[in-house]
């Protein structure tokens, strides 16, 4: 794992974060939609937190994309999933909700998993045409095909 | 009754957002590391050749689908409900899906990962 694709990992978090906090903020805003009105989600598209928040989610999009194109999806995941703690950080110093020990408890969670995967190889199949075979090192016990 | 709604929505969002999860993560293998592509033949052609990608076009489809149930149960639960509850679902469904579709090494430490990560979230919504 070069700099770089840390990088590209802490954008995935980062705009799924703020993407998602707009797009709830927006919705809330938006009000409830009833299915017999449906075409009305259509329209709430032009609400500008849900703009915002589309145009941040497809800054996810493209860092999470990019990260598939050098890494297993069942790494990329967990590796991205701190934006939950930035989540309940937003909830807690800007919407100044009351993050319970629960919720602590969570976040702890969560953080030992993300430490946890990111120790371990990013690619585990195949993928011998790229050059220089990047960082595929073979996880422990895994069969060398002949 | 909401509630059948949200959850309706909620299960919507695991199963058409890990689809696209797949979809997506078998497009970009296909294509390799687009960091070292675009370096040789230019961002443009990477462009191209991702949005001709089958299993990308219809990795969107799936995802727009994710995209737009979570519009609804947004309108309808929290997103303190809404947000982890699909999450944590979408992160054991994606270990699954990942394992058997993707022929990827799920090891002990990725099970491990997953689980701590679905369960950490399920507690965000306590």
């Amino acid at each position: 794992m070069t700099f770089r694709k840390y990088l590209v990992l802490a954008g995935i978090t980062l705009f799924a974060a703020t993407g998602d906090s707009l797009l709830s903020h927006g919705m809330k805003q938006v009000g409830s939609i009833s299915l017999s009105h449906w075409t009305s989600v259509i329209f709430a598209v032009l609400n500008p937190s849900v703009a915002l928040g589309i145009l941040l989610l497809l800054g996810f999009f493209i860092s999470y994309a990019t990260a598939l194109s050098w890494a297993d999806l069942t790494y990329v995941l967990p590796a991205s999933s701190l934006g939950y703690v930035l989540l309940a950080l937003i909830a807690k110093f800007f919407l100044h909700e009351h993050v319970t020990a629960t919720r602590w408890l969570g976040i702890a969670l969560i953080s030992s998993g993300v430490g946890f995967v990111t120790q371990g190889p990013a690619l585990t199949h195949r993928q011998s045409g790229s050059s220089s075979g990047g960082q595929a090192s073979k996880p422990f016990g895994t069969r060398t095909l002949p | 009754m909401k509630d059948a709604y949200t959850w309706g929505a909620i299960l919507v969002i695991v199963l058409a957002s890990s689809t696209g999860d797949v979809l997506l993560s078998r497009a970009m293998k296909q294509i390799g590391d687009v960091g070292k592509y675009s370096r040789r033949a230019g961002l443009l052609a990477v462009v191209g050749r991702v949005v001709r990608n089958p299993f990308f076009l219809f990795g969107l489809v799936t995802m727009a689908l994710a995209f737009y149930s979570l519009l609804f149960a947004l309108s309808w639960a929290d997103v303190s409900l809404v947000g982890p509850a699909s999450a944590s679902l979408t992160f054991v469904a994606n270990a699954i899906a990942g394992k058997i579709f993707l022929h990827e090494q799920v090891d002990h430490r990725r099970w491990m990962a997953a689980l701590m990560v679905a369960g950490g979230v399920a507690l965000l919504a306590g």
